[in-house]
């Protein structure tokens, strides 16, 4: 059952054979015995979990069913959630009930899927390991002695470990293809303005993007299906007609025209996972698609560029956390600015005031036009790179990550080489493009290895039918870390 | 040294929405603290702002009013500061492309008129309020406010003396009232003023250091806090020193300005475009939807009364000071087309008089426009006399038989006769009975004239026709 | 560009984090290498380019002018760390 893909637990549920009362039991009882050596949730509310499968099954009864209708997902614990500790993974959030629902969790909500807990994450999302997280690093089931990835690594964690069937992430630069890769599963940003960012506390406003984290492409499919929408609450959500991600899963790839940037393929990739991403190009050769060299000349910036940008954004976003109207004040202070500076000094970690450091200095008077103009205008390029890109091909693939998951610890001390974790994945976030990335198989340490697939604007439905095809002729989707 | 005083003001005019610029909170006055702080005011995690098209729609017709360039697109940017008033630590303003820009204003001092221009208008969010009421030390914190849509209003430094500023502040007050876009209430802080003030030797082209005087809560504030602010540079340059650029903060109970803690060097904002809002759009088609909204301007309405009505410019002037009392005006002259300038005298004398002994607004007069062209009628009717008629209005302004005028004249007999023959009787009796006066003004002494009059007066209890008295008198005597 | 002592104190004041001299010194160090990275921007030539804020080219959107938020100060200041008579409680504010 812990295997079983989204449609046949949806399956299981409209056909009675198993309640999702029971379900969610069963997911919780194997969560009570593996997180510990995980870490993956920050808050697991067992009662509040099965108020809500107990609902579930009076939708089922009624007959309102919906594909995840009293299945339990797993939430990162940057959405809000009315009730729940909403912690962002930060001690500035750690007394944190939110008031009120994200938009994400009321669409859930709404269709009657269980929350089966938050789980643990970066700080803020600041992050590609999960150890800034104030609530302790996430262990990656494949290798307790690897991270993640991050900052979406509790989500991918609970997802390989099967402590939920499927989960939500975030992705700034990466936070959700990263952790997807270096965990072993299937997990997709969508165009930028597709999920609402309403209630998801904002990291990098222009970057953010919530999407669904699970072990296969149809799973993904279902979950975009609740996830995106319009929300009027988010003056950044796209007004679009309502599409079925699921429609083109079984279309064949004959013809399709798969871009490989040449920047990508270059140094820097380590040679497992060249191995692992040359072995999945080949199996979509034989699907019958073709291969085409295409150029991102401005990418190998997207680091340099984001590093500006998210941390600017960030430096602003940030700036509410002041201890005044909820989250964290410090203990003791000499007059107003004095518990603003501790406050600020005490609940947020080294990444994140590394962060806000960067961030108010490149919007800092003198520098602005320098670094912030600047890294808009490359971004600008970068974008019209990919524009250009996409009249050769329909699809862009390439690692996700250029190693397997590293080790706890190992990066720690060295933000550049922790930056660079994102090298493939942030230039897609800068031009607001959708990206997925799904698993290919093993490299050293017997660690996984993730396929990145960049797609055009608005190409979900395409990408997922790519990457449905090749689960149907791999089985690295269904392989289960020995737990 | 003669010295030349430049001003430029800065306004924030509340605008008069249901709601707040990007949330869906109220901004009634009044609230208990905090109840009308929503998530999004409060800054909770993960809120978003989405923008109010009645703010939008508000600041367009302010940009039309004032000759003024819309721009589309305009940009909204971060503000960024941490004050505890200031929930985000960061203010949604606008920065590099505001929503109005240029303009001007005509104003009028001591009957001259002059051009103010204006840089720019734009939108931004007010932030809440620190309660001045100690607990135990600590300072109480009300974001009711936080979010209530402001249109900052920025002029050039166009203005010469205190006296211009005040005309300047006094008329875009009006204007605003006007186009219905903010109520000006002055205690309640929907109309603030900021002055920056700088002094230079008269005829130099370059402008002096200014001061930004901030708290000018009132017109008469915003006089003596220039005032008082002209004397202090004055006095420092004269002295041989030197004005530094700083915000300073009037005093009302000391008549004084002071320096708010100088930090200015500090200040670093950091503006960026704001990633949470989308370049606001405004097509041709919506300004010219706002503009057919829009009410004739008291300037056109000004010009108007001078050619249709013959008006002074003056009167003209007076009477646009609020669109309620120009449409009262004009709803008076409607009911007597003939007698504008009577229409005009009685409402600039009697009815301004006793709305400003009562204080109290002519939206809120007990005498309709109406009800005032009928009084105005039976003075040029020759039914009652102007002195008669002021006893009529006190009547009517007290509510007595409905305001209704005809009554009150008749309930007080206060009619005047001016039947010729009725009156012509009662001159043929006093003539008579007067023979002394008779003769004495026979004899050429004027004064008996007078005193003849006052007799067909006091037997009339002044219901004579004063003007009918005079002709008929003087035929019987000559 | 290089990044100085007094530029981390600078903004570790504008951004209101409390950095005491040790945190200052290894800050200076990290970001130091950090813009070293981000430097590598300055050799792309970006005079005819437009600075690309959003990823969407859309407009902002509109919402009409009513009231649709209901008192819920109670439900918001359970969570806050100081309130009195309704008020958020900060250490005295001098203006």
């Amino acid at each position: 059952m812990f295997n079983a893909s989204l449609k046949q637990l949806s399956q299981q549920l409209a056909e009675k054979k198993i309640s999702s009362v029971e379900l969610t039991k069963e997911f919780l009882q194997r969560t009570r015995t593996l997180n510990p050596n995980y870490n993956a949730y920050i808050t697991i509310d067992e009662a509040m979990s099965l108020a809500q499968a107990e609902t579930a099954d009076q939708m089922i009864a009624a007959g309102h069913a919906s594909p995840l209708t009293g299945i339990p997902v797993a939430q990162k614990d940057i959405f809000c959630t009315k009730g729940w500790l909403t912690t962002c993974g930060s001690k500035m959030l750690s007394n944190f009930t939110s008031p009120y629902n994200a938009s994400v969790i009321e669409r859930f909500n709404r269709i009657g899927a269980v929350n089966v807990g938050k789980t643990n994450m970066d700080e803020f999302a600041m992050g590609s390991s999960n150890e800034t997280s104030f609530y302790g690093p996430v262990r990656n089931p494949w290798d307790v002695a690897a991270v993640p990835g991050g900052s979406s690594g509790g989500s991918a964690c609970v997802v390989a470990a099967r402590m939920a069937p499927a989960a939500t992430g975030t992705d700034t630069g990466g936070s959700i293809r990263q952790p997807a890769a270096l965990c072993g599963i299937s997990g997709i940003k969508p165009t930028y303005g597709l999920v609402s960012r309403y209630g998801m506390i904002a990291f990098a406003s222009s970057l953010d993007q919530g999407g669904p984290m699970a072990k296969s492409t149809e799973d993904l499919a279902l979950m975009l299906n609740v996830m995106v929408g319009f929300d009027e609450r988010d003056s950044t959500s796209l007004q679009r007609e309502t599409e079925d991600y699921s429609r083109d899963l079984d279309n064949p790839l004959t013809g399709l025209r798969i871009g490989l940037p040449k920047e990508y393929f270059a140094k820097g990739m380590s040679n497992d996972v060249a191995a692992a991403v040359e072995r999945a190009l080949d199996e979509y050769r034989k699907l019958g698609a073709e291969m085409v060299e295409v150029s991102l000349p401005n990418a190998p910036l997207s680091i340099p560029v984001y590093y500006v940008l998210a941390p600017a954004e960030a430096s602003s976003n940030l700036s509410r956390f002041d201890g005044v109207r909820y989250g964290y004040r410090a203990k003791s202070y000499s007059d107003l600015s004095d518990m603003y500076r501790k406050s600020r000094a005490k609940g947020f970690g080294a990444e994140v005031k590394r962060r806000i450091l960067i961030g108010t200095y490149v919007l800092s008077h003198g520098y602005y036009d320098a670094y912030y103009i600047q890294a808009q205008k490359i971004r600008r390029l970068i974008a019209q790179d990919f524009a250009d890109a996409f009249k050769q091909c329909d699809i862009i693939m390439g690692p996700t990550t250029p190693t397997v998951a590293f080790n706890l610890g190992e990066k720690n001390n060295d933000p550049i080489q922790m930056y660079l974790s994102d090298i493939y994945t942030s230039a897609a976030s800068l031009a607001g493009l959708p990206g997925m990335s799904i698993p290919v198989g093993f490299g050293n340490n017997n660690r996984p290895v993730g396929l990145h697939i960049i797609g055009n604007y608005f190409s979900e439905a395409q990408m997922l039918n790519v990457g449905h095809r090749y689960q149907l002729e791999t089985d690295w989707h269904l392989r289960m870390p020995g737990v | 040294m003669q010295w030349e005083i430049v001003i430029g003001l800065e306004v924030h005019a509340q605008l008069s929405t249901q709601s707040k610029i990007f949330s869906g909170a109220s901004i009634a006055y009044g609230a208990m603290p905090n109840t009308q702080a929503c998530e999004v005011d409060l800054a909770l995690p993960g809120v978003l702002p989405v923008l109010n098209k009645g703010v939008v729609e508000r600041a367009i017709k302010f940009g039309l009013a004032v000759g003024a360039k819309i721009n589309s697109p305009s940009i909204f940017a971060r503000k960024n500061y941490f004050y505890p008033d200031l929930p985000k630590g960061y203010q949604i303003s606008q920065y590099e492309l505001p929503v109005v820009e240029g303009g001007c204003l005509r104003i009028q001092v001591d009957e001259v008129e002059k051009t103010v221009r204006l840089t720019r208008a734009h939108l931004e969010e007010d932030a809440g309020k620190s309660l001045h009421k100690d607990f135990h030390g600590m300072t109480g914190i009300d974001l009711n406010r936080a979010g209530t849509p402001l249109l900052e209003i920025v002029s050039e430094p166009d203005m010469r003396s205190s006296a211009e500023a005040v005309v300047y502040a006094k008329t875009l007050h009006s204007l605003v009232r006007w186009i219905g876009i903010c109520d000006g209430n002055m205690q309640e802080g929907s109309f603030r003023c900021d002055a920056n003030v700088s002094v230079r030797p008269k005829g130099s082209d370059k402008f002096g250091t200014r001061c930004e005087i901030k708290n000018l809560n009132s017109f008469r504030f915003m006089e003596k806090a220039i005032e008082f602010e002209v004397r202090r540079q004055i006095e420092i340059l004269e002295d041989g020193g030197i004005v530094h650029q700083e915000t300073r903060l009037y005093d009302p109970d000391r008549n004084e300005t002071r320096s708010m803690r100088s930090k200015e060097e500090a200040h670093d904002y950091r503006y960026f475009p704001d990633p949470d809002l989308m370049p606001l759009e405004i097509s041709e088609e919506w300004i010219n939807q706002v503009e057919l909204m829009l009410p004739e301007l008291p300037e056109a309405r000004r010009r108007r009364y001078v050619t249709a009505f013959d008006l002074s410019d003056y009167d003209a002037m007076v009477l646009t000071a609020t669109r309620e009392m120009a449409d009262f005006f004009e709803s008076a002259v409607k009911q007597l087309p003939s007698q504008a300038k009577l229409c005009a005298n009685w409402i600039m004398g009697e009815v301004s008089g006793r709305l400003n002994k009562e204080g109290i607004e002519i939206s809120d007069c007990p005498i309709n426009p109406v009800q005032l062209a009928t009084l105005l009628q039976r003075i040029s009717d020759d039914t009652i006399s102007g002195k008669m008629a002021k006893n009529v209005f006190d009547s009517m302004w007290r509510g007595e038989q409905d305001g209704n005028v005809d009554a009150i004249i008749e309930n007080k007999g206060l009619k005047q006769i001016s039947d010729s023959g009725e009156i012509e009787k009662l001159i043929d009796e006093i003539l008579v009975a007067n023979s002394q006066q008779v003769a004495d003004y026979r004899s050429g002494k004027q004064k008996a004239f007078n005193s003849l009059v006052g007799q067909v007066m006091k037997a009339t209890r002044g219901k004579a026709n004063p003007a009918q008295v005079n002709t008929i008198l003087k035929q019987k005597l000559s | 560009m290089t990044l100085s002592f007094n530029d981390v104190r600078r903004i570790a004041d504008l951004a209101y984090i409390e950095t005491n001299e040790e945190e200052a010194h290894m800050a200076l160090a990290q970001l130091s290498e950090i813009f070293n990275l981000i430097e590598k921007m300055q050799a792309v030539d970006t005079s005819a380019v437009e600075p690309m804020s959003h990823a969407q080219d859309v407009v902002q959107r509109l919402r009409e002018d009513v009231v649709t938020e209901s008192d819920q100060r109670e439900q918001f200041q359970e969570i806050a760390p100081q309130v009195e008579e309704g008020l958020y409680l900060v250490p005295k504010v001098i203006e």
